[in-house]
C-alpha cells in the first residue's frame, strides 16, 4: 500500500479529493495526454487548469455542478447519478452510464 | 555538502557523496542509452535529479501544475496480501475514498485471464455493483500469463522442457499454440467485463513470457478494438526488453524479440491500445540514483516516441523503485517526482 499512497500524494492528481477521476476520463474515452486532459476538463468545469488539484476549490465546484463529492451529504448526487452528470458535463460516453440506462430502459 | 542518504534497488539504505550519486547517475543513463540505442539524459537533467537526490526532506512531491493521472494493477490484491479482510467491492471504495486514487482497477486474486475465464459470471455481478457505488473510473485487469498454457498448467507441451531436448520446431509450434488460447480468453474475459461496464480493460504484465505473450497482448487489443470501437485498453509490460523465448514471433511485420519501451508503443498504438504502461526492471544491486537515471531514460524516449498517454510503470521493482514490499518513502517520493518531471508523461 506505501506504493499506492507515495504515488498519490507525491504526484497524483488527488481522485475525488479533486479532478483525479474527471480528467482519467478524458484519457479513458478521448485518448487525450495529460496537458490536453486537463485543459479540456478545466474548461468544462470553469477553473484554471491549477485548481485542477486544489480539494477546497475542487470541492465547491463538484457541489455546485454535481459531480460527486468525497463526502456526499444526504440527497447529493452519489456515484452513478453522479456519473450521469459527469457524462453529461465532458461530453462524454460512460459504458456503465449507457449500459444503466438500457437496463432501466432509459435509453 | 555531506553523504547523501539513498538506498540499493532492493531497499538498503546507502550513504553517498554527491560524486558517487553523479557518477552512478551517468552510468545508469549510458547503460539504458548503449542498450536501447536511445539518446542519455543531459546535464541539465542529470543535475535535476541530483537536486532531487540531495533533497534534505523525507520526502519530494512533484511541482505544483505537473501532476498527473494515477491507474493500478491488481489493487485488491495488495490490500488481501496484508490480510485486510475487506471484499474487494469496499477495497475499492478505500481506494477511491481514502488513498487519493484517479482511477480503480478491478482484479481477481488469480490475476490472469485464463483462470477468470470459467468463473466470469461471477466477476461481472460483483463488477456492476462495484460501478453502482464508486464515482472514479473502474478498469478490470488481468495477465495474459503465456506461462499458465504449457504442461503441467495448461495443455500445451513446456517448451522449456523441449528445448533443452533440441525439439525446437515442437517448442516454437507449443508457443505459436498457446497464443491463439491466450487471445481467446482474454477477448472473452475482456468482451464479458465491458459488457458489464467496465470503463476500461488492463491487459497487465504483458511479454513475462516473452514476444509470444507479447503478441498475444497485442492481437488481443486489434480484436477488441475492432469488437468495441470505444473501449479503453490499458496495456502495461512486464519489462523493460521483449523476451525472445520463441524468437521469430511477428506482428505486422516487426519482430517483437528485443523490443524496448520506444519501439513497444508504437506497436501497441497499432494495435488500437488507448494507454501504454512501459517497464524498466530494477537492478537490486545498484543504487537508486543509478536506477532511476536508467529508467528515466527508457522511459524518456518511449514518451517521445508515443502518441497515446504513457503510464510509466513505478511499482514494486520497476520505474527505479526499490525491490522490497515496503516501499521506503525517501526514494519512492524522489523516483515518482523525478520520471513525472523529467518525462513529461501522462500518469503513473
Amino acid at each position: 500500500m506505501g506504493m499506492a499512497v507515495t504515488h498519490a500524494i507525491a504526484s497524483g492528481m488527488g481522485g475525488m479529493r479533486a479532478a483525479g477521476d474527471l480528467v482519467a476520463r478524458m484519457q479513458i474515452s478521448r485518448g487525450m495526454k495529460i496537458d490536453a486532459a486537463k485543459a479540456y476538463v478545466a474548461e468544462k468545469l470553469g477553473v484554471a487548469v491549477a485548481d485542477l488539484t486544489d480539494p477546497v476549490i475542487m470541492t465547491e465546484a463538484r457541489e455546485d455542478l454535481n459531480l460527486g463529492l468525497l463526502h456526499p451529504h444526504a440527497g447529493s448526487p452519489k456515484c452513478m447519478e453522479a456519473k450521469f452528470n459527469i457524462a453529461e458535463l465532458l461530453d462524454i460516453d460512460i459504458n456503465c452510464v449507457d449500459k444503466f440506462k438500457q437496463r432501466a430502459s432509459i435509453a | 555538502m555531506g553523504t547523501i542518504l539513498t538506498r540499493y534497488g532492493d531497499g538498503t539504505p546507502v550513504e553517498m557523496s554527491a560524486d558517487d550519486i553523479r557518477r552512478d547517475l551517468e552510468e545508469g543513463t549510458a547503460d539504458a542509452a548503449d542498450r536501447g540505442n536511445i539518446p542519455a539524459l543531459d546535464k541539465a537533467e542529470l543535475d535535476h535529479l541530483l537536486d532531487i537526490f540531495s533533497s534534505p526532506h523525507r520526502f519530494v512531491g512533484v511541482e505544483p501544475g505537473r501532476e498527473v493521472v494515477l491507474t493500478y494493477d491488481g489493487s485488491p490484491i495488495k490490500m488481501l496480501r496484508a490480510q485486510v479482510n475487506v471484499d474487494r467491492l469496499q477495497c475499492l471504495q478505500i481506494y477511491e475514498k481514502l488513498l487519493g486514487a484517479d482511477t480503480l482497477e478491478m482484479g481477481h486474486m488469480d490475476y490472469s485471464f485464463k483462470p477468470i475465464k470459467p468463473i466470469v459470471t461471477y466477476e461481472q455481478p460483483l463488477l456492476e455493483q462495484v460501478l453502482s457505488v464508486t464515482t472514479a473510473p473502474v478498469f478490470y485487469g488481468a495477465m495474459p500469463n503465456l506461462g499458465l498454457y504449457s504442461q503441467p498448467d495448461g495443455p500445451f507441451p513446456n517448451p522449456s522442457e523441449l528445448i533443452p531436448r533440441g525439439e525446437i520446431e515442437a517448442a516454437l509450434e507449443s508457443y505459436e499454440a498457446a497464443v491463439e488460447d491466450a487471445v481467446n480468453d482474454i477477448v472473452y474475459v475482456s468482451s464479458a467485463m465491458y459488457e458489464s461496464g467496465a470503463d476500461a480493460i488492463i491487459l497487465d504484465t504483458v511479454g513475462a513470457a516473452g514476444d509470444a505473450d507479447f503478441l498475444a497482448g497485442l492481437k488481443a487489443t486489434e480484436i477488441l478494438r475492432e469488437k468495441y470501437p470505444g473501449i479503453c485498453i490499458e496495456l502495461g509490460m512486464a519489462g523493460e526488453f521483449v523476451l525472445g523465448m520463441h524468437g521469430e514471433m511477428e506482428w505486422e511485420g516487426a519482430r517483437l524479440a528485443g523490443m524496448y519501451p520506444h519501439e513497444q508503443v508504437k506497436l501497441a498504438e497499432k494495435a488500437g491500445v488507448t494507454v501504454f504502461g512501459p517497464v524498466c526492471n530494477t537492478n537490486t544491486s545498484e543504487s537508486t540514483p543509478w536506477n532511476m537515471a536508467r529508467a528515466i531514460t527508457f522511459m524518456k524516449a518511449c514518451c517521445e516516441a508515443a502518441t497515446i498517454p504513457v503510464h510509466v510503470n513505478m511499482g514494486m521493482g520497476v520505474g527505479g523503485m526499490t525491490v522490497n514490499d515496503h516501499p521506503p518513502l525517501d526514494v519512492a517520493s524522489r523516483a515518482s517526482k523525478a520520471m513525472v518531471e523529467i518525462c513529461r508523461l501522462d500518469g503513473l
